[in-house]
């Protein structure tokens, strides 16, 4: 549905992409995460056919984005990172020239838009001027927007922030909802933890070039090596004395717990279980420690960081 | 068609709505509308008492068209202020992203502010006028002839489409509502002269000039949207530097395409000048073709419109008439002495001023110093005609030997002129319009000094030392 080969967009001497390349599926949502000007907008820039790659393509719904612009431009909702709002227009008129716009009939445009504004709880402002909306209000208004044509492919730039968490939760779940109606979605974000609930996969870009790309887990191993399991025991305890089966390498140790890399988890980890329980080590806790996105995220970073200094 | 006209309207549309909630527009278009003509009806009636009094029924019969003209025009000065903001205001306030990014053509787009731009303070100038007329009609003034009438309604709508077009062309290539605002002075003062120009007309009562003069603004207008449309491109519009003001870029751009590779003269005119007459060519062979067809037309013209009993004038009246004519086509008067250097600067300042017209009107009022010029080689051998010298070996001896480095010099300049307003409105989306603008400059610059400057010398040279001699030889052997 969305996909790009090598695509590059130079201002000047200034690289803001370089050779970005996505394949986002029917269902599938990619978060491009990244720091300010990492190059994030301009890759969506360039996918709405607003920016011409420099070097490389872009194709969405198999529209090539510099030859079949406006047919790109039909195919895709943008939410953009100023939501852009006509303020003097009240939100139906808003969502009603939207949906003119994209060619919708009058039962389609109403039925929509009121569907939009009940669903983000903006039924009861509707009749109001856009300038009288809290901020969350208007990001809310223009997510409704980029979704009154129904696209194919969404291109959302920071949809939640702005918003207090309830509506950004509601915001989170219409996301999903989009992705289990066969869209393919590519969201901007600095939360992380919104990627990681909402993203089949993660791009982390840095300087205009995708450093790292997968599934969250794909990542985790990549970037933060093996999992780790911890056992943590309500007392001291000398671990010594266990008879540790093989494929467990033990990475810390403290006086009431260790850490390990296990080769088969699923088979020795019960292994170890029963062990401690022959010993009657006073086991409390045995699980795999928790490795997020944070993580990920600040250890490619940093690393590009570092890589960019040498 | 109306598929495609759709989205013009739905943009127009909301940006009615919009003006009409907006008292910062809504304000002054009221007042000019209904404030002015009343204002003007009173001076006007004040210039009608002071002029009935020394008999000056003319000025009264001139009064109330002129008064129609300056009333149509104050509202249309609002169009100024919503057009030049039309696009970089939208990217001010953040909106132009959704609004770029929805399905609409380029040109859809441009003509939806286009419409709205002009409509709005249009109608109120229209409102204007027919309040002002109803108020002459109160005070038993006469309404001007309905041609009259018609020319003014057209004249005000014309003012608008120049304005609005102008505007809406700046808006599209600024950085900021600021930069528009400073820009419009490139606007509001040769429309402050063509008033002045058209007024002029209006007094003088020539319908037909009139009429031109409408005819001119409606060309100058539709090429400046056609330029609008040709260098709108969204990726500018979003971008961070568009048209910056750095000399260094435009520096490094001018020279790049002025010197481009080359490393000594021979090899600068082999490839860049080379380069640049083969983007020429077809101008050039235009102007050649009109050079040859301008100057016979000319030569006929003239000779109809000479007086056929030319030989019963007195030798003052006819030096009276050329000195007129010489004055007209800005030749030396007969006191002034015509050496080398009086004769190459004035070629310089002919060619320098073919290309200033060239530039601020995207070639047309250039090209038409071009045809002056052409016109005034035709009418030249039409005098020698008629005052019964031999054409031929007039040409042959007076015209030829310089005019064969002058000529083909003239036709390089207008062909270059041509070249620049053919560029102006031709796309170019690999280029910004200032980038554009310096290319054009760089060539002009490359067929100046690689070819104009060297004839123009030479034949000043043959003009000022050899010419004269030849025809001394042929007039008084």
């Amino acid at each position: 549905m969305i996909q790009t080969e090598k695509l590059s967009k130079y201002f000047n001497d200034f690289v803001a992409v370089d050779n970005v390349e996505l394949d986002v599926k029917s269902g599938q949502i990619l978060a491009l995460l990244g720091q300010n000007g990492a190059g994030k907008t301009t890759t969506i820039r360039m996918l709405t056919g607003l920016l011409r790659p420099t070097i490389g393509w872009a194709r969405v719904n198999g529209y090539d984005v510099v030859k079949e612009a406006t047919q790109v431009r039909a195919s895709v909702g943008v939410l953009t990172e100023q939501h852009g709002l006509y303020l003097r227009m009240t939100a139906v008129e808003y969502l009603d020239f939207f949906g003119k716009v994209y060619q919708l009939g009058a039962d389609t445009r109403k039925k929509r838009s009121d569907h939009l504004l009940e669903y983000f709880g903006l039924a009861e402002a509707a009749n109001r001027r856009v300038g009288e909306y809290s901020k969350g209000m208007k990001q809310k208004l223009a997510l409704a927007r980029t979704l009154i044509h129904q696209p194919p492919a969404l291109l959302l730039d920071e949809p939640t922030s702005a918003m207090d968490p309830e509506s950004a939760r509601l915001v989170r779940d219409e996301i999903a909802n989009l992705r289990s109606s066969q869209r393919a979605i590519v969201i901007c974000t600095h939360n992380l933890a919104e990627a990681e609930t909402l993203a089949d996969q993660i791009a982390i870009i840095y300087r205009g070039k995708i450093q790292i790309m997968g599934d969250l887990e794909s990542l985790k191993e990549e970037v933060l090596g093996e999992r780790e399991y911890e056992a943590v025991f309500s007392s001291p305890y000398n671990i010594g004395k266990l008879k540790i089966p093989s494929g467990v390498e033990i990475v810390a140790s403290e006086a009431n717990k260790f850490r390990f890399h296990s080769e088969n988890a699923e088979e020795i980890n019960p292994l170890l279980i029963k062990e401690f329980s022959k010993e009657n080590a006073p086991l409390l806790t045995l699980a795999e420690v928790p490795r997020t996105l944070e993580e990920v995220y600040l250890k490619v970073m940093s690393k590009a960081n570092g890589e960019n200094i040498q | 068609m109306k598929e495609k006209l759709k989205p013009v309207w739905l943009i127009a549309q909301r940006e009615l709505k919009d003006q009409f909630r907006d008292w910062r527009i809504l304000l002054p278009l009221i007042v000019l509308t209904l404030l002015f003509p009343p204002l003007m009806n009173i001076v006007a009636g004040e210039a009608v008492s002071f002029a009935n009094q020394y008999g000056g029924d003319l000025i009264i019969d001139r009064l109330v068209p002129f008064s129609i003209l300056i009333i149509g025009f104050f509202p249309v000065t609002v169009a100024l202020v919503v057009a030049l903001e039309s696009f970089v205001g939208e990217k001010e306030r953040g909106t132009i992203e959704p609004l770029l990014g929805t399905p609409f053509q380029d040109w859809q787009l441009y003509f939806g502010k286009l419409l709205v731009g002009i409509f709005f303070p249009l109608v109120a100038s229209y409102l204007a006028i027919a309040l002002y007329l109803f108020m002459v009609r109160q005070q038993d003034l006469s309404l001007p002839p309905a041609n009259l009438m018609v020319q003014l309604l057209i004249l005000t709508a014309a003012h608008a489409f120049l304005m609005v077009s102008g505007a809406i062309a700046i808006s599209t290539q600024s950085t900021s509502v600021r930069a528009a605002n400073l820009l419009a002075s490139f606007i509001v003062m040769p429309v402050a002269i063509l008033i002045q120009g058209e007024s002029v007309l209006v007094f003088w009562g020539n319908e037909n000039l009139l009429w031109l003069a409408i005819a001119g603004v409606l060309i100058m207008a539709t090429l400046i949207v056609r330029v609008g449309i040709s260098h709108f491109q969204r990726e500018y519009l979003l971008g961070r530097e568009i048209d910056s003001f750095n000399l260094k870029w435009m520096w490094k751009t001018f020279s790049g395409a002025f010197f481009g590779e080359a490393r000594s003269l021979l090899k600068w005119y082999q490839v860049q000048v080379g380069a640049t007459l083969r983007k020429i060519k077809t101008p050039l062979l235009i102007l050649l073709m009109l050079t040859i067809f301008g100057s016979i037309a000319s030569y006929y013209w003239t000779s109809q419109i000479i007086p056929s009993n030319l030989a019963e004038y007195s030798q003052e009246e006819i030096d009276g008439a050329m000195g007129d004519i010489q004055f007209a086509a800005g030749l030396p008067s007969d006191e002034t002495e015509i050496t080398f250097g009086f004769i190459f600067l004035h070629n310089i300042q002919a060619v320098l001023v073919m290309h200033f017209f060239g530039l601020l009107s995207f070639g047309i009022l250039g090209e038409l110093a071009f045809a002056i010029n052409i016109g005034v080689l035709g009418a030249l051998f039409a005098l020698f005609d008629a005052f019964g010298m031999p054409v031929l070996p007039m040409f042959l001896a007076g015209i030829l030997p310089h005019g064969i480095f002058e000529i083909p010099a003239i036709i390089f300049s207008g062909a270059g002129i041509l070249y620049f307003g053919a560029v102006l409105v031709t796309p170019d989306p690999s280029r910004t319009m200032g980038e554009v603008f310096i290319h054009v400059l760089a060539d002009w610059a490359k067929i100046g000094l690689g070819i104009i400057f060297p004839l123009l010398l030479l034949a000043a040279l043959i003009e000022a030392y050899i010419t004269p001699q030849i025809l001394a030889q042929v007039i008084m052997p």
